[in-house]
């Protein structure tokens, strides 16, 4: 490894700096050639792989085969790498956890050149400081966990609408037992009495007597190829979109078999969909508020109507447990997913926010995060100086470090 | 079908293998390092290739292993239908203009024992009633230019040795099938600008596995390269000393 590397990236979709590196001079190590399964068992799901493998990869080779990964994130355009390093979860975070539960051991290159295995009994100071640590432990080799068995292609899907933000928490908590998958888009322009209205989507997998007997068909790809106008999104647009989403669903619920693709990646049916945003692009805000903050998620959503950030799409969703990640994100709580287009005064506007979410006892999600300052993390996170003692113990001389890690941690660029 | 490939724990061999492997065809895999050659080989069983897939030590750069290797896939597989060639080794037109030892090994794994593993391959497929052998040549060896005067020679060597195999043992049942790469986006060529119609391994790869079920003689990949090569071709000599291609 030529000592400039100090940081891997795998498919760079991580929404904020994590795979950039700190400053010009150093080299990031492109993960992607590193795709391939060392092993895997038909009779349990249990895979080793690479960790440049994508999860594109692994469901168009696993699904057909009844295997689908144990947690996914919203796009299937991640390494399994980066999965662990942001310790990601997707729809059923309140049943499965995080990717971090599942992974039982990893390979990785450390900062002196050794390349050491790691788990809950071998180096496990190294294993838990890498589950959502951001690349900032070491460079993953090889990933092993299990696999879930599924019984058909097709998820079934229950969509409610809901009237306000309160509602919303508590169907998420109602339906977190009965339903594996649960999350809902929220009208972030609503007001009044409608204040955070939005549609819940419940799901699991179709059993294989119900489920559809043809294959899910393979739905064509387009791509984004151009940067829209920076005009183009704007509070009135933006409103229009949130409206037609809400008013999309006629009934007060509707039910139906759809495709794993649909359910689990809707955005990636359009490449490089991000263009949407312009130029300048969009930051994505998440945060979760401990079970504590009664009302949190009405007022964090006043703080966003107050700042006028325009935020574009906004996503919540029940977190049922915390996190294995010595820093990783979750806790159990309400979290909401923000997309908000980058103007002039988007760093103050994320200031603010933290400032909410400080009040509130949560904390951010790093693989979102371009704006937040160190001051703010440290405060919000009381666990980093066990991370950084581990960082210290792993690696001394702080080769591994990226963008991010200047940010937030302080490390010199 | 029962494939033998050399050089397929990376870039475009590797994308090939998978292609044969997610159809669930054989493959047995020659190549320098066991333990890579492993890592592939449990790559490709764990996408579908039909049986275990097992490999031998096959060295471009020393002859003497070829026929030990390929008398191993043949004990391995019964019978070879297929027999794919990737393996080569590259370097930069600066790189071997100042070592002529490096230019001395490129020239002579690309061409001299490229050529002598084709032989022993020709002959195992031969001796069993026929079989396609394919080579990953260049685009390279298409016309002599500026970035790859050296490279492109060996290149151009091993695709005129390919067509007279072609035309020469075509009516026994060979079948010759000589792949012309363009810029690929592989490890080979990672941190190198692409050009316009860079390709993904696995857009070459779908294209040799067409070329090699239809016994095509030639195959430009990614497609658009022919277009781009058949303009090259026919570029005057005057216009070519100018230009940085």
């Amino acid at each position: 490894m030529p000592a400039e590397v100090s940081l891997a990236r795998g498919l760079g979709r991580s929404y904020g700096d994590a795979s950039l590196p700190s400053s010009s001079g150093r080299l990031t190590l492109n993960t992607r050639h590193a795709d391939r399964i060392l092993a895997f068992d038909e009779s349990n799901g249990r895979i080793r792989a690479e960790a440049g493998l994508s999860l594109d990869v692994l469901n168009r080779l696993l699904m057909p085969r009844g295997f689908f990964p144990p947690v996914t994130p919203g796009t299937k355009f991640v390494t399994l790498g980066g999965m662990v390093a942001a310790d990601v979860h997707g729809k059923n975070q309140h049943a499965n956890g995080n990717i971090g539960h599942h992974v039982t051991s990893m390979k990785m290159l450390v900062a002196d050149g050794r390349v050491v295995d790691c788990s809950r009994t071998e180096n496990s100071d190294l294993f838990h400081g890498t589950l959502g640590g951001m690349g900032l432990t070491g460079i993953v080799l090889e990933v092993e966990f299990a696999m879930s068995r599924i019984e058909s292609p097709w998820i079934w899907q229950e969509t409610r609408r809901i009237r306000d933000v309160d509602e919303f928490e508590a169907s998420l908590v109602e339906a977190a037992p009965q339903w594996p998958f649960t999350m809902g888009w929220l009208d972030c322009f609503s007001t009044g009495k409608s204040f955070g209205r939005g549609l819940m989507m419940s799901g699991r997998w179709a059993s294989a007597d119900e489920a559809p007997k043809k294959t899910p068909p393979e739905k064509r790809k387009s791509r984004l190829s151009f940067d829209f106008p920076e005009s183009a999104l704007n509070s009135l647009t933006i409103r229009a979109f949130n409206e037609t989403l809400y008013r999309s669903q006629l009934r007060k619920s509707s039910s139906g078999f759809v495709t794993p693709e649909k359910y689990w990646y809707p955005l990636d049916s359009v490449h490089e969909w991000y263009r949407m945003y312009g130029k300048r692009g969009f930051t994505q805000y998440q945060f979760v508020l401990p079970r504590t903050a009664n009302g949190g998620t009405r007022r964090m959503l006043a703080a966003l109507h107050e700042l006028d950030a325009n935020p574009f799409l906004c996503v919540i969703k029940d977190f049922g447990q915390g996190t294995e990640g010595t820093i990783g994100f979750p806790m159990p709580g309400i979290t909401l997913a923000i997309d908000i287009p980058v103007r002039n005064d988007t760093q103050s506007v994320v200031d603010r926010l933290n400032e909410k979410v400080l009040e509130e006892g949560g904390r951010i999600y790093l693989a979102k995060d371009s704006f937040t300052r160190e001051e703010h993390y440290r405060a919000m996170d009381p666990r980093v100086p066990s991370f950084e003692a581990i960082r210290r113990r792993w690696d001394p001389n702080k080769r591994f470090r990226s963008s991010l890690s200047v940010r937030i941690f302080g490390d010199d660029p | 079908m029962n494939v033998v490939l050399l050089g397929g724990t990376r870039g475009m061999g590797r994308a090939v293998g998978r292609a044969y492997a997610e159809r669930g065809d054989a493959l047995f895999l020659l190549g320098r390092d066991a333990a890579d050659l492993q890592r592939s080989a449990s790559d490709f069983a764990a996408r579908g290739a039909k049986g275990s897939v097992s490999h031998a030590r096959c060295d471009l750069e020393r002859p003497d292993t070829f026929e030990p290797a390929l008398a191993a896939a043949t004990a391995a597989l019964g019978r070879i239908d297929v027999v794919i060639v990737t393996a080569a080794l590259f370097a930069t037109q600066d790189d071997l203009e100042a070592d002529p030892e490096l230019a001395e090994r490129v020239l002579r794994a690309n061409f001299t024992n490229t050529v002598l593993f084709s032989e022993a391959a020709r002959k195992h497929l031969l001796a069993s009633g026929g079989g396609t052998l394919c080579v990953f040549s260049s685009v390279a060896g298409e016309r002599g230019r500026k970035p790859v005067v050296i490279y492109g020679a060996a290149k151009a060597g091993l695709s005129s040795y390919l067509e007279g195999l072609d035309h020469k043992f075509r009516s026994q049942g060979l079948r010759v099938v000589t792949v012309k790469p363009g810029f690929v986006k592989t490890e080979m060529t990672e941190g190198l600008k692409p050009p316009p119609f860079a390709g993904e391994p696995e857009d070459v790869a779908r294209a040799v596995v067409r070329a090699i079920d239809r016994g095509s003689p030639v195959v430009y990949a990614p497609l658009p390269w022919a277009l781009v090569m058949g303009v090259i071709r026919n570029l005057p000599r005057a216009v070519m000393r100018r230009v940085k291609f």
